[in-house]
């Protein structure tokens, strides 16, 4: 049998034989040629101009069509540990001068997709806080520095490391005065160690750290020590203006802390009380069980009272009328449990934590709830040497200086002085990871790895050490800042190496690869590695500090300048879109800062809320609109700093006002308070607040809370609950039903929230965002009332105004009374997302199913299927359904602000396993199905059921303070399971039970250790 | 065989014959459009246009472009949807429950009724299409066959009801309308003198040739379609008003709602109805065909509906008092007064004072009076599903998601757009087709000559003119008071 290509083999031809073994046989000229003709390239034929014109048009004609090319390459050789679709996890750590997490790095594919909280470290627990959940957003934030740049006329140009060392080497050679590199706190020993390096190599230099929340003040007065609290110790605990569950030194350790002693159960019926003096009211005001409104310079008026009143000595001071009045309680309460409290405060006024610091040495509470042997390592910065740098940048005693992740023109008081004196430094270098407000002062920036790129360790508090190692290839040609001081003291070492040889003294040279190994596995260690800081100014006697402490001038409007929870002190978080759109914890504002002023300045002075304020204080002025906020104290107002950047990143920048400027300087450093006249300007602006409605309306189906008192007196009696008229008796609304119930036979999730555990810090918020590609929409959506988060907390303050009053004012008054928050009110948090109803309204009236039940009491959403009605929003009782309004990742209005779904470099960060969602289509809260998924799929490999704690949704495993539990209710020895048992009947209740849709979340009646505002009428009872 | 009062007032004025009939309404089909037809089409157009611009930006950026938000899902689009519904409820009824009821004045009005009818239904129906935020994928909700097996529609959801009883009553009222046309398009096809007109009433008329079989199945078909239409008239609103009473939103989660919506819609379609007649007869000078006494007819049916909508009103605050709910009451102390109470006060003002003015005759009878009403009641009407559907949603449960809803320049362009699609299809309609059954009004002329004497009022022609009646039989100029009736004269 033989086949032939053709005729032309079968005939054999001489002409088929020259062709019949080259790889191209050249049959058909491309040309046609006549006989005769001459080759002529200027020629075209008929044949050639058709078959051009022919490629031409269907070349434009693809060209226009813009099909987007989308390349999945598979790997070549695959690399160890990557399995594609399988996480890995590393551990890690975060702290970027503010709070410090000990995190888990979730990497798919070799991307860091998610951070959580590492469960080894004893610090943070397995918490992890809003700020460090949104970290992993920077990493590929675009605003980052791509490679080295210098400077070049106006503008700066790219260069490369080797150009760059060598200059900035030439610089410091022949700097003649003093080189300082200015960090905030570095609880790096290495790191410390690097600098000292390059302190070796070159004469006089100098580490000056400041921190934008400087704890300047505490250090001082304790010796240049940073105690360690122990909130879990403490039965009282007095707060004078430390916001610690939101942003105060260290607020996820200190969260974990607080709410072991205010969590309850039937076999723990006591709780810790919480007094709170404060003037914006913080989150952690928002939690206190007595909260007290000051003026902020009557916070050290209030620390003098209460040490007289506790050491027996001195006078009564005079004391603001709202502070006199709960003076005596709190005092009885702390002299009833010495040794057992806690009295912490925020101020910098060295004075006044003198006096604190006497307070709880008085209370003996130094050695239980105050640690000065193992002390917190993370504020280390010293105000009073920081503003002796910026009269030597002026005087220009500096030669040079390096801006290590410092921004001081933007986030120092003194601002304004450092720009101009830059210029006179002959050589400024910043390593900052992206041109901002310093940086792009500075002749020469060499970024710096993200931290996910490096190789860290850190020693938060004395004998607790934690690493950072890499979880990703550097993204840009960036070098790790550490490095790039060792190349400039001359060595070539790697960083990595040098570090590694830093912890042979921490953890031993016996066995220390195995100890290394370990400790980089687990991200967390024990030992120690840091020499205690040493701190120059010292306190001053308590005499002294009592007769430094003046209160609050009458008639003197004082501003208090705080952090946001979400933004901080707007660095690198400050171009972080998940951060910007966190509703902030009390006030539900996004984008952008605000002046929070008290209801009655804004009555008398007739301002509305958005109008747009001038804040003059030091002569300077800012501009922003008004919110009014209950709870501010009367004759002052709040702004919150972090805000007004320039050059941030598309995200962050000219977003509200930079604050920094307002603050007050004193000889002893930077006061977060002052002095500030206000004045209207005519204009307008309007806040995106994700609530606009404030209080409960008395509906206590929605939200239940009781008091410590009552609880421990009859715990069956903390929660009302709703009972409907059968013809049978009342009976419990899921008696009467016209559905029939499903039936789990596999697993039945569910979800516990405990509200007394609940902080509101929104930890889960950001948790969720960035689990499930949660579109960020941007200020003016939020204002449209259109942010998507799944998971969000909701706010209530109490009001003075009552259904008790119905009888007497008539509903019609007593309901718009009701809409009222009181001046000071008690504030409740409830996060709320998708209930998961079993008998859900949604599930019904969606007329193409594309939500539906599962057979694990999951309502889902089937996105394909889903036509956009809405009407299932519509008929949530929670309003947790989120409608895609927008194509959020191709609609250009988008891209700056959900820039994580536009770009390549952005859209690394997205979770592979859970679909980004088109326009018009519903999306909710899923219980994170894809690890329900998992967790499942990982018990069957190993042909086993899941194990309780196994699956965990994103909002539960980030939670600082373990408030939500999730869990399977099919398994009788689940957690939930136990835990819905104990409390049925006390404290579980679901949210508006009487519509009988019965959720597959429940909650647990908060319970405050004081009388309840909010349902007042049980103190009657 | 029926009987007709001989003292009855005729249902057709002017002393027309036949062929008048004939004449008077082919001539608006024939004749070249005059300027006012013209001026009103331009108009039309221009919000034809404000349609479509509105509608490619809802389509191409999505519902974002509306004003919609978290809390409220809907707002404007279904307002305006049950809303282009009740209009489209007049029709139907009109030619339907009249017919079966033999109210023969009917006749003049049930083709621009119907017409308007399906009209209304068109416009309506573009909302639940353009408010999805998938209209590409609008079909899913048609219980179509898959290879998914069990992915179907859901008979659960009160939407799906509503794609069903809209798309029947859209059909049926259109076969009811086309059925009614048949004969008039062959009188035109008959007079028809150009050749496209020939062409195109002919195969409009399908192939109607007048004889008795016909007619007799005229009537038949006729008979049975009003039967099939007048459930359908109670039907359509009904289940429209279950996408809110099968909810558990307070202010929609309401029994009444069935009965209120469609008496609302009865009322909101009359209203309609007398705006489009009132321009009709003048336009097209049909002033002996929609006499004042049909306007008055009218106005007491929207009298009736006003009130019985006045009533559903005030029932549900009785009940929400009643059922001591606190999230009904409250709902209800906030639709009038909370943040929406001007829309609460329009609705209150305009549908339950505005058409108590009706008792008064002299206001019953004014054309002017009668149209304002007309246009306060569209008006009210409008405001009052707005009412239903924003105020129950804007503050339900938790009031963590208490939000205001306010429109955007779409939304308005969107409602604005479908206002010019009606009357771009109203206007198009009153031209080309008969906008009166010359066949069935030609039915009733012999009321005042084969029923006895003619009536002319109680007592003479100058007290008719005190009630403002029209003016008597025979007066008008141009027919000679003395011409006989030819009886014998088939057009």
């Amino acid at each position: 049998m033989k086949y032939w290509k053709g005729i032309e083999e079968l005939d054999n031809s001489s002409e088929f034989a020259k062709h019949a073994f080259a790889e191209f046989p050249d049959f058909l000229p491309v040309k046609e040629k006549r006989a005769g003709e001459v080759e002529d390239s200027s020629v075209a034929p008929r044949r050639d101009f058709l078959k051009l014109m022919g490629f031409g048009v269907a070349a434009a004609t693809l060209a226009s069509c813009e099909t987007p090319v989308r390349k999945a390459i598979p790997y070549l050789n695959k690399p160890e540990e990557v399995d594609p679709t399988i996480s890995n996890f590393y551990a890690s750590t975060y702290f970027t001068g503010s709070d410090y997490n000990a995190v888990l790095v979730k990497t798919r594919e070799g991307r860091p997709i998610k951070l959580e909280g590492n469960p080894e470290s004893p610090i943070t627990r397995g918490g992890l806080s809003a700020r460090a959940q949104a970290a992993v957003l920077n990493l590929y934030d675009g605003a980052r520095l791509p490679h080295f740049m210098m400077k070049k006329g106006n503008g700066h140009e790219k260069t490369d490391f080797d150009q760059l060392d060598n200059a900035v080497r030439a610089g410091l050679s022949s700097a003649t005065g003093k080189i300082a590199v200015v960090s905030p706190t570095i609880i790096s020993p290495s790191t410390k160690r690097a600098i000292a390096a390059l302190a070796g190599r070159y004469r006089n230099v100098e580490h000056i750290m400041y921190d934008v929340n400087s704890a300047s003040g505490l250090l001082q007065a304790n010796s240049g020590v940073l105690p360690a609290y122990d909130f879990s110790q403490a039965k009282i605990i007095v707060g004078l203006g430390a916001d610690f569950l939101g942003t105060w030194i260290s607020p996820v350790e200190y969260s974990r802390q607080y709410v072991t002693n205010r969590k309850l159960s039937t076999d723990k019926r006591a709780m810790s009380r919480h007094y709170q003096f404060e003037s914006n009211l913080s989150l952690t005001g928002s939690n206190a069980d007595v909260r007290i409104a000051v003026k902020p310079s009557d916070i050290g008026t209030v620390a003098v009272a209460l040490y007289n009143a506790v050491s027996g000595t001195g006078s009564a001071t005079a004391l603001p009328a709202a502070a006199q009045k709960q003076m005596a309680r709190v005092v009885a309460d702390l002299q009833a449990n010495r040794g057992a409290s806690l009295v912490v405060s925020g101020s910098n006024d060295p004075a006044v934590q003198t006096v604190v610091a006497a307070i709880n040495q008085t209370l003996g509470n130094v050695g239980t709830t105050v640690n000065l042997t193992a002390p917190s390592f993370v504020r280390q910065g010293n105000d009073a040497r920081m503003s002796q740098f910026v009269d030597e940048l002026k005087s220009g005693a500096i030669s040079a200086v390096i801006f290590y992740h410092a921004n001081p023109v933007y986030n120092h008081p003194r601002g304004e002085e450092i720009k101009t004196a830059i210029s006179k430094v002959p050589l400024s270098v910043s390593l900052n990871d992206r041109l901002d407000e310093t940086g792009s002062l500075c002749q020469y920036q060499a970024p710096d790895h993200h931290w996910l790129e490096s190789w860290n360790d850190y020693e938060p508090k004395r004998g607790y050490l934690s690493l950072a190692q890499p979880a990703i290839t550097p993204i840009f040609k960036t070098r790790q800042a550490q490095e790039t001081f060792l190349r400039w003291a001359g060595s070539n070492e790697t960083y990595y190496n040098f570090m590694k040889d830093g912890w042979r003294t921490a953890l031993g040279a016996n066995g220390f690869q195995a100890a290394w190994d370990k400790a980089v596995h687990d991200g967390v260690a024990s030992g120690s590695v840091l020499p205690t800081p040493t701190f120059a100014a010292a306190a001053p006697g308590i005499a002294t500090a009592i007769s430094n402490i003046r209160g609050a001038k009458k008639g003197a409007i004082e501003v208090a300048l705080y952090e946001k929870v979400g933004i901080g002190e707007g660095g690198v978080e400050g171009n972080n879109p998940f951060l910007h759109e966190l509703p902030d914890p009390v006030s539900k504002a996004t984008w952008g800062n605000y002046i929070a002023v008290p209801r009655k300045m804004a009555v008398d002075n007739k301002w509305e809320q958005g109008d747009v304020i001038k804040v003059t204080a030091n002569g300077k002025s800012i501009e922003v609109p008004v919110l009014v906020q209950p709870g501010q104290a009367e004759g002052s107002v709040s702004i919150a700093v972090g805000y007004g950047r320039t050059m941030a990143g598309k995200v962050g920048n000219q977003l509200g006002a930079n604050a920094f400027p307002l603050v007050q300087t004193t000889s002893d450093g930077p006061v977060y308070y002052n002095v500030v006249t206000l004045e209207k300007t005519g204009a307008t602006s309007p806040i995106a607040q994700t609530q606009t409605h404030h209080t409960i309306m008395d509906r206590r189906e929605v939200v239940q809370e009781s008091t410590l008192a009552k609880y421990i007196a009859n715990p069956k009696e903390v929660t009302e609950y709703e009972r409907v008229a059968t013809p049978d008796g009342l009976e419990k609304p899921n008696k009467v039903s016209l559905w029939q119930d499903y039936q789990y036979n596999d697993h039945h999730w569910g979800m516990a929230i405990d509200l007394n555990s609940c902080i509101g810090c929104g930890s889960c918020v950001i948790g969720c965002q960035t689990e499930n590609n949660i579109a960020v929409v941007g200020k003016q959506q939020v204002i449209n009332r259109r942010e998507m988060h799944w998971m969000r907390i909701d706010r209530y303050y109490s009001s003075d105004h009552h259904e008790d009053e119905f009888e007497k004012e008539g509903k019609l008054k007593t309901y718009a009374a009701m809409e009222d928050p009181s001046d000071n009110p008690q504030v409740i948090f409830q996060p709320m997302m998708c209930q998961h109803c079993n008998h859900a309204p949604c599930e019904t009236v969606c007329p193409v199913l594309a939500t539906t039940h599962s057979s694990e009491g999951l309502n889902q959403m089937t996105y394909n299927r889903c036509v956009g009605t809405r009407y299932c929003a519509n008929n949530c009782p929670y309003k947790v359904r989120r409608f895609n309004w927008f194509s959020y990742y191709s609609n250009e209005k988008f891209e700056d602000v959900n820039g994580h779904m536009f770009t390549d470099l952005g859209r690394m960060v997205l979770n592979p396993d859970v679909t980004v969602r088109a326009r018009g289509v519903m999306e909710k809260c899923s219980f994170c199905v894809q690890r329900i998924q998992l967790g499942k799929l990982e018990a069957k490999k190993q042909k086993r059921r899941p194990k309780d704690g196994e699956v965990v949704t994103a909002c539960a495993q980030s939670c600082p303070t373990e408030a939500i539990l999730f869990g399977d209710m099919r398994d009788p020895s689940s957690r939930i399971s136990q835990l819905l048992r104990r409390e049925d009947g006390e404290r579980a209740f679901h949210v508006l039970d009487s519509i009988n849709v019965q959720p597959n979340v429940t909650y647990l009646t908060k319970i405050r250790n004081a009388a309840s505002t909010f349902f007042p009428e049980e103190e009657n009872a | 065989m029926q009987h007709v009062s001989p003292v009855r007032n005729p249902l057709v004025t002017g002393g027309k014959t036949y062929h008048d009939v004939t004449q008077d309404i082919c001539y608006q089909v024939e004749a070249a459009p005059n300027v006012r037809w013209m001026g009103a089409l331009s108009v039309a157009l221009v919000l034809l246009g404000v349609f479509f611009y509105s509608v490619y930006r809802t389509l191409w950026f999505g519902i974002g472009e509306w004003g919609l938000n978290k809390t409220i899902g809907w707002a404007w689009d279904i307002t305006n949807f049950v809303w282009w519904v009740g209009i489209g409820h007049a029709g139907t009824l009109i030619s339907a429950v009249l017919l079966l009821f033999r109210q023969k004045w009917r006749t003049s009005i049930n083709r621009a009724a119907e017409a308007m009818t399906i009209f209304a239904v068109i416009c309506a129906a573009m909302f639940p299409v353009l408010h999805m935020g998938r209209p590409w994928l609008a079909f899913y909700v048609f219980p179509l066959q898959n290879t998914l097996g069990s992915l179907w529609a859901n008979f659960n959801s009160p939407l799906l009801w509503d794609v069903f009883a809209i798309s029947t009553y859209f059909t049926v009222s259109l076969v009811f309308w086309y059925t009614g046309l048949v004969p008039d398009f062959a009188t035109i096809r008959d007079r028809a003198k150009g050749k496209i007109a020939k062409v195109s009433y002919s195969l409009l008329s399908m192939g109607w040739t007048g004889s008795a079989k016909h007619w007799s199945r005229y009537e038949t078909v006729s008979l049975i379609l009003a039967g099939v239409s007048t459930p359908l008239v109670l039907s359509v609103h009904t289940i429209v008003s279950m996408d809110f009473a099968t909810s558990v939103v307070p202010g929609w989660h309401t029994t009444i709602f069935p009965p209120y919506f469609v008496a609302g819609a009865i009322f909101s379609g009359f209203a309609m109805v007398l705006t489009l007649m009132l321009i009709t007869r003048v336009v097209f000078k049909l002033e002996d065909y929609i006499t004042l006494e049909h306007i008055a007819l009218m106005n007491k049916i929207m009298m009736v509906t006003g009130s019985i909508v006045g009533v559903a009103y005030i029932t549900e605050f009785f009940i929400a008092w009643y059922s001591q709910v606190e999230y009904e009451q409250y709902c209800f102390i906030n639709r009038a007064t909370g943040p929406y109470w001007w829309a609460y006060l329009s609705m209150m003002s305009c549908n339950v004072l505005s058409p108590q003015f009706v008792w008064f005759r002299r206001i019953r009878y004014s054309i002017p009076m009668t149209f304002t009403l007309s246009i306060i009641v569209n008006i009210g009407m409008w405001f009052e599903r707005f009412v239903i559907i924003v105020s129950s949603l804007h503050r339900d449960y938790l009031p963590s998601s208490w939000a205001m809803f306010s429109p955007t320049r779409i939304d308005v362009g969107v409602y604005v757009g479908t206002i010019g699609l009606f009357f771009t299809l109203f206007l198009l309609f009153a031209k080309f087709f008969p906008v009166i059954n010359m066949a069935e009004v030609k039915s009733i002329l012999k009321y005042g000559v084969d029923n006895g004497p003619t009536y002319n009022g109680p007592n003479n022609g100058a007290q008719l003119a005190d009630r403002h009646m029209s003016p008597a039989p025979y007066s008008t100029p141009g027919v000679p008071a003395s011409a006989p009736v030819n009886y014998d004269k088939h057009d």
